[in-house]
């Protein structure tokens, strides 16, 4: 099967591309995905380590969590934390 | 109410206007600006993006979340997106109800919790460099799943 695979804020400058589409053994799930996306991220090199800890997944604009079975045509979106600002005491 | 995501300056006195209604006793709101610095380093602009059908969905989601948790009467969210100069409305919330206390409390809600679950980022552009913000962690129901894949995999975390 085949998904859209979006990317956002830090994470689309470091892999340099908005948009992916991945072709996927059926049954795939969110956190399957996210495993290979960090697996063939490190084989890149660095600097992409510490986001992925700190990601959420979005399939079809709703958070997803890691089991959710993905489907043909999705649209998977990693989201690095948010950042409208954080609030800080200095 | 009025949810919107905007490219343009966000137009607050009409936004503002447009929230009362004849029951009203109060109308609360909260106006995020863009600040010259960030730690000491001087901000030259900055640059919001969003994953545009999602963060509105979601905005929508918390404004009638806050009408139904702090029974306010109406809510406006409004955010701007692309390069903001200091100074500049990012975001505008307006919260309208029959008597202020629970105005101030859905204000309050509506801006931390759209910091945290909104997908929109910012980029800081100083004088010396560009960096995108530090976000918050995401809630833990929302991050969960990537966390405990961390576990079941049995790599090491960063």
């Amino acid at each position: 099967m085949r998904v859209a695979v979006l990317y956002f804020g830090i994470l689309k400058d470091l892999v340099a591309a908005e948009r992916d589409a991945l072709e996927l053994p059926e049954g795939e799930t969110v956190g399957g995905l996210v495993s290979r996306l960090r697996e063939s991220a490190s084989k890149q090199g660095e600097g992409l380590a510490g986001i992925w800890s700190s990601l959420a997944v979005a399939v079809n604009r709703e958070y997803a969590p890691a089991e959710t079975v993905l489907r043909e045509g999705d649209e998977v979106a990693l989201l690095p934390p948010v950042s409208g600002g954080r609030e800080r005491a200095d | 109410m009025r949810i919107e995501i905007t490219d343009g300056e966000i137009a607050t006195a009409e936004v503002l206007a447009g929230v009362k209604a004849g029951s009203d006793g109060a109308v609360c709101s909260f106006d995020g600006i863009v600040r010259n610095n960030t730690r000491g380093r001087q901000t030259l602009y900055l640059f919001y993006e969003a994953y545009r059908e999602m963060a509105l969905e979601q905005m929508r989601g918390l404004a009638e979340e806050a009408v139904a948790r702090f029974g306010v009467r109406d809510v406006a969210l409004v955010h701007r997106l692309g390069r903001l100069e200091v100074g500049e409305t990012s975001v505008l919330i307006a919260v309208a109800a029959a008597h202020r206390g629970v105005t101030f409390e859905a204000c309050r809600w509506l801006i931390d919790t759209l910091k945290k679950t909104v997908p929109i980022w910012k980029k800081e552009f100083f004088v010396d460099g560009a960096v995108w913000a530090d976000g918050e962690a995401f809630p833990s129901d929302l991050s969960a799943g990537v966390r405990e894949l961390d576990v079941v995999g049995g790599e090491k975390k960063v």
